[in-house]
Parts: structure tokens; sequence; C-alpha cells
């Protein structure tokens, strides 16, 4: 150890100096516990910010991608379930649609065939009817026919007989 | 430097600067504790505390320019030295080696601040120091990690060696460890900032003097001043080195008492 003091004498540059020694303990000293306290954490605290900053930005923006996705999945789904649906609406309605013609279609035939069925029975029974009084009416002129001829050519009886007959046979056969 | 001025005038002609420009008068009650070199410590400590504490003290996330140059350092080295080297545990160590790499630092680059220009380091017993230091911690870490015995015996038997080569090896791990290490940290620093300074003073003091001599000396001495400031960033680079160096070498012996192997 040398002394300051001598500084004009050749003094070995190797050779520590006592209060230089306890200087650089002490002021190396001071300075580790000021940055270890005060310096140290508030770095550290800071990059320990800005790391969950960053990665509490990262998850987040895949917790957002996520939810979209998902979203998106629930839509396409609603919308391909909506288009079944209709396509399903559709098929019934068409289906219905076939059935009420086909309903509608055998009505009218039925009702067609009651209507001429109808027809047939109402000129039937006015052919009876036309036949009916046909005959009254045929039975009064031959008899008008009879009275005529009896009174007129009464001399005849047989032809007279004859004619009758065969108007009532033509009759009869008509 | 008051003494360097006087010498220079007593003798008339050059005196090549020496080891002796090192030592400065105590500028107060004679005391040894007021001297130049001292009072450089003192102040890097407090303009150290100062700068950091500014430079954390909001710990934004996104940080302004003083804050993101706070980080950049105390970054540097402690992601790129003490993570990168001491591995998993190495926070428990950031601390000390952030304070060692800005303490080195600063008064390294003490030597090339205008009026300050005296590299504290060049005084060997702040590296004793801090390779005291150093030497204390790692030792301490390995003990206590591997037990006092088996500490020991890692360093002076080396595993995985055969039995003849203990002859040679053991007397030179035990040098190693207890003195070589120590010793040439502090030893390195010290001669990188003894040597630089006494060069800046060989051509600066040299230009200084050839300016006085005749004209022909005058004329060379612009390129004396000129050498001087190139060797002035020369020593910035050099200043920095050594700080990192300490640091580094600091947390490659405190990464090796914690490996389990030697």
């Amino acid at each position: 150890m040398h002394s300051i003091n001598l500084a004009a004498e050749k003094i070995n540059p190797l050779l520590p100096h006592t209060a230089e020694l306890i200087v650089g303990f002490v002021a190396f000293t001071l300075l580790f516990l000021v940055l270890r306290s005060k310096v140290v954490p508030m770095f550290e605290k800071a990059f320990a910010a800005r790391t969950e900053a960053i990665q509490g930005g990262i998850e987040k923006a895949e917790k957002a991608q996520l939810e979209a996705e998902r979203a998106l999945r629930q839509y396409t789904e609603q919308l391909s379930k909506a288009r079944d649906e209709a396509h399903s609406l559709r098929e019934d309605a068409r289906a219905q649609g076939v059935a009420i013609i086909e309903e509608l279609r055998t009505k009218a035939q039925e009702e067609a065939s009651r209507i001429t069925a109808a027809a047939h029975a109402s000129i039937e029974a006015e052919r009876q009817a036309a036949i009916t009084s046909l005959r009254t009416e045929v039975g009064t002129i031959a008899v008008e026919l009879a009275s005529k001829i009896v009174g007129e050519a009464l001399d005849d009886q047989a032809r007279a007989s004859r004619v009758v007959d065969r108007f009532l046979d033509d009759l009869e056969i008509h | 430097m008051r003494s360097l001025h006087l010498l220079r005038a007593e003798g008339g002609g050059f005196v090549p600067p020496s080891s002796n420009d090192f030592n400065f008068p105590s500028f107060f009650r004679n005391s040894e504790y007021f001297t130049k070199p001292i009072l450089l410590v003192f102040l890097s400590v407090l303009m150290i505390s100062i700068f950091f504490i500014m430079a954390s003290r909001k710990a934004a996330i996104v940080p302004s320019k003083l804050q993101f140059a706070g980080e950049s350092i105390y970054g540097f080295v402690r992601n790129d030295l003490a993570k990168d080297i001491i591995g998993h545990e190495f926070m428990r160590f950031v601390p000390y080696l952030f304070t060692l790499f800005v303490f080195i630092l600063t008064n390294n680059i003490f030597g090339i601040v205008p009026l300050l220009q005296f590299p504290t380091m060049s005084h060997v017993s702040f590296p004793y120091v801090l390779a005291i230091f150093t030497f204390a911690i790692f030792h301490y870490i390995g003990i206590r990690k591997q037990g006092i015995r088996k500490y020991i015996k890692d360093i002076m038997f080396m595993p995985g060696v055969p039995k003849a080569a203990y002859i040679l090896l053991t007397p030179i791990e035990i040098a190693t460890y207890l003195i070589t290490r120590p010793l040439t940290l502090a030893l390195r620093l010290f001669a990188n900032m003894f040597a630089g300074h006494l060069l800046l003073l060989v051509f600066i003091l040299g230009g200084d003097h050839l300016l006085k001599g005749v004209i022909g000396l005058k004329l060379i001495s612009p390129f004396a001043f000129a050498f001087g400031i190139g060797l002035t960033f020369f020593e910035f680079l050099v200043q920095c080195l050594q700080a990192y160096i300490f640091t580094l070498l600091t947390a490659l012996y405190i990464a090796g008492a914690l490996a389990d192997e030697h």
C-alpha cells in the first residue's frame, strides 16, 4: 500500500491503495443497492407489462378469430338448414297442388257422369211419357178412325176389321 | 494534471509520461479520500443512479427515449450476457452484472470525457475490488450449489480425467480458480485503461511539447494531435470492450459454478 502524498517517487501501479479500496467497495455496493432496489424491478416491470400486452393482444385476436369462425360456421349451418326447409316446403306445396288438382278432376268427372246419368234418366222418362201419351192418342185416333171407317164403310165389314187389325198390329210393332 | 505541468516546466526538455502521471495530490486537507479518482468514482455512482432511476421511473409499455436508452443497456446485460450465458437461473445475477457493467463502462469512459479525462479503472484498486466481488460470488454460488466438499473435490480432481493427469492438472486448476481468474480479471481491465491513458498522454503532451519547439517541430505537432484524437476514438472502443469482457467473464464464471460438471 502506498501513499498518494509521495507522488514524486516511483510508485508501483500494481499495488492497491487502501483509501481507494474502501471507496471502491463502498461506491460499488451503494450503486448495486440502488440499481437492485430502484432500477431493476422497474425495468422488469416494464418488460413484463410489455410481454403481457403483446401476448394479451395476440390472445385476444386469437379469441376473436375463433369466435368469428364459430359464428360463420353457425350461420352457414343455419343457412343450409333454412335452404333445406324451403326446399321441403316447396316439395310439399307441389305435392299438395297435384293432389288438389287430382281431387278436383275426380270431382268434375263424377259431376259430369252424374249429369249425364240424370240426362239419360230424364230422356228415358220423357220417352216413356211420350210412349204413354202416344198410346192414348193413338187409341183415340184409332177409335176416331174406327168410327169413321165404321160410319162410312159398314158395308164392307170384313175389310174394315182387317184395316183395324193391321193398324193395331202396326202399333204393336212400333 | 498540475504535477504534470510542473514537471514539464522544471525539466525544460520533454519528460515522457510515466506511471507517476496517474497519481493525483489530495485537494482537501491532504486527505487520501479527496483525490480525483475517488471523486470520479462517486460521480459515476451519482450519474448512473440518476440516469437509470429517471429512465426506469415510469416503466411504461411504450417507452420514452430516455427509458428506451436505459432499457437498451439493461436489456443488453440482462439478455445477451446474463440470460444467454447463465441460463434459467440468470435473474438472480442480473442486478450484480448490470451494476458491474455500467460501473466499469462509466468509469472507463471518464477517460475520454472532456475535463474529467481520467479512466478510474487505471487505478488498480478499483478493478481489484470488482474482481474480489466476482471471485467471492462465483465461489459462494459453487459451494452453495454443490456443497463445499464436492465443489473443492471437483476443482482439485476434475472428473473424467485419467488419474496420472492429476499431477499436472490439480495445481493448474487450483491456481486457475484461486489466483488466475480474479487476478487476470482485475489486471486486464487495469492494464487496458492504464495503457490507453498513457498512450493518449504521450500523443497529446507530445504534441503540446512539439508546439513549443522550433518551427519544424511546430509543423509536426498537428499530426501528433490528430493521432491523439484518432486514439481517443480507439480508446472509446477499448473502454466499452473492457466493460463487456469483465461482465462476460463474470457471467461465465457464475455459469461454470452453477453447472454440475466443470
